[in-house]
């Protein structure tokens, strides 16, 4: 089946098969390989990605639903070079370890930024629920969600 | 894991379903695939046909209408914990969608692929079973509308037939003292439901004039606590009478119970009290 779909403002027209996940698509076809697979069954967050900018996980949807849709992935939060404020916190508070969870861990707190600009503590701990980090780096990744948000409540993006 | 090979056809409107499904053996409506995809991508079914009603306008939406909340089947569950209708008349409802899973999960999982599904570890089923839900489907002999209560007829089995789309939940606005909650123990990884208490409660001059206490998670269906149910009706809202009337919780819930490694049949049975008083007090506390 034809599909269009726009990935960090850049058109792919491809031809794809409707089982493929949108995980995939943005991996092989996309080459954007900053998404990753991590448990497959929806549960560990790694896939995370932003479908007309809201957070899915793209292991639990087919590339056919996001047709014609908007896809943001980690690759495309950075401005004229320069990081998004999050990709920033989690850089100054050490916010990753081996980096395998971190581009879901920064789409999930962008979701959580969106709906909740000033979030608290156990906010961020419950709003990054369905995000696992096996390095187990929880204390890190709440401060830099903190950082963040301070970071974005000043205006500078 | 990819799902075996399928057609992929979409609908653009309830009339269009209606013609596809007629037209594809062996097809399965899909809407926000949180439960369906996980299925396919473990082969536990393989349909010749996929049929997205993801983008049916008229499936979408939330409005009140003659004392009625009228919840389009493709709402999502963010949308559900959101809406300010919702909130304000049927918080249970809000309440309950606001614990499914984790946020990305409650962006694409719909009201109604979560009431077709039917998972006995799903919280929608016992909460809109609580607050007397009734279900709007549309098939080929036309539109007909089932009560949850008896909507439910089997771990993952409805009175949804195969050639039928669930089109709208309709949920009674929360009439003049009355008020609702949930309260649930999730599972640490999925988040599904161990243990769900949904309850109604209505007073008048003090007293409790009905009750409507719904668990779900540890039994096949919806089930209601009759014994608490009976324990409530006819009393003040205290905390001796609700701490009395939870500790009935058990009783009537028969032997056909569920269990897994994280939380065994007997272990729900025993704990499922506490749930059932939270949300009675929850409940409780926003009569006062
Ligand atoms: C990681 C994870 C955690 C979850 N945690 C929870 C939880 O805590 N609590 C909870 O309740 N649920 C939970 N869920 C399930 C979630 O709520 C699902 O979204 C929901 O059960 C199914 O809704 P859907 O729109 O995704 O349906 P789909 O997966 O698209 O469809 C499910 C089934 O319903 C049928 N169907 C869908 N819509 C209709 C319709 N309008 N008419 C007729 N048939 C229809 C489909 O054919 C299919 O058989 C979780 C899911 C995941 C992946
Ligand atoms: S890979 Fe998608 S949630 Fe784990
Ligand atoms: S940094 Fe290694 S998984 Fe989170």
């Amino acid at each position: 089946m034809k599909v269009q779909l726009t990935i960090n403002g850049r058109r792919f027209d491809r031809e794809v098969e409707p089982r493929q996940l949108l995980v995939h698509f943005l991996r092989d076809l996309g080459g954007l390989t900053g998404t990753k697979v991590g448990c497959d069954t929806s549960q560990c967050g790694a896939c995370t990605v932003l479908l007309d900018g809201v957070a899915v996980k793209s292991c639990t949807c087919l590339t056919v639903q996001a047709d014609g849709c908007q896809v943001t992935t980690v690759e495309g939060l950075s401005r004229d070079g320069k990081l998004h404020p999050l990709q920033e916190a989690f850089w100054n508070k050490h916010g990753l370890q081996c980096g395998y969870c971190t581009p879901g861990m920064i789409l999930a707190s962008h979701e959580l930024l969106r709906t909740n600009p000033d979030p608290s503590e156990p906010e961020i701990r419950h709003a990054l629920e369905g995000n696992m980090c096996r390095c187990t780096g929880y204390q890190n990744i709440v401060r830099s969600v903190k950082e963040a948000a301070k970071t974005m409540a000043g205006g500078s993006q | 894991m990819f799902p075996a090979k399928f057609d992929y056809v979409r609908a653009d409107s309830a009339a269009d379903v209606g013609r596809l499904l007629a037209e594809h053996d062996d097809a399965k409506l899909l809407a926000g695939g949180h439960s369906l995809i996980p299925i396919l991508k473990l082969r536990l079914a393989a349909p010749a046909t996929l049929i997205d009603i993801g983008r049916i306008p008229e499936l979408k939406g939330v409005s009140v209408e003659g004392g009625a909340l009228r919840i389009g089947a493709l709402t999502t569950h963010a949308e559900l914990a959101s809406s300010d209708d919702i909130r304000r008349q049927a918080p249970a409802l809000a309440e309950a969608a606001a614990q499914i899973g984790d946020p990305a999960v409650r962006n694409r999982g719909t009201i109604g692929g979560n009431v077709a599904h039917a998972d006995p570890a799903s919280d929608l089923p016992a909460v809109l079973t609580a607050l007397g839900a009734t279900f709007h489907m549309t098939g080929p002999d036309g539109s007909r509308a089932v009560p949850a209560e008896s909507f439910f007829e089997g771990m993952m089995m409805t009175a949804l037939q195969d050639n039928e789309l669930l089109t709208a939940v309709e949920v009674p606005c929360q009439a003049e003292g009355q008020a609702s909650a949930y309260s649930k123990l999730p599972h640490p990884a999925s988040r599904y439901a161990v243990i769900g208490a949904a309850v109604r409660l209505t007073v008048a001059e003090g007293r409790c004039t009905e009750a409507r206490v719904v668990l779900g998670g540890l039994t096949p269906i919806p089930t209601r606590a009759l014994a608490v149910e009976q324990a409530l009706t006819g009393k003040p809202l205290d905390d001796r009478t609700l701490q009395a009337a939870s500790a009935a919780t058990a009783d009537g819930l028969g032997d056909d119970l569920l269990g897994d490694i994280y939380a065994s049949a007997e272990y729900r049975k025993a704990v499922a009290h506490v749930y059932v008083r939270r949300a009675l007090a929850a409940a409780a506390g926003r009569l006062a």
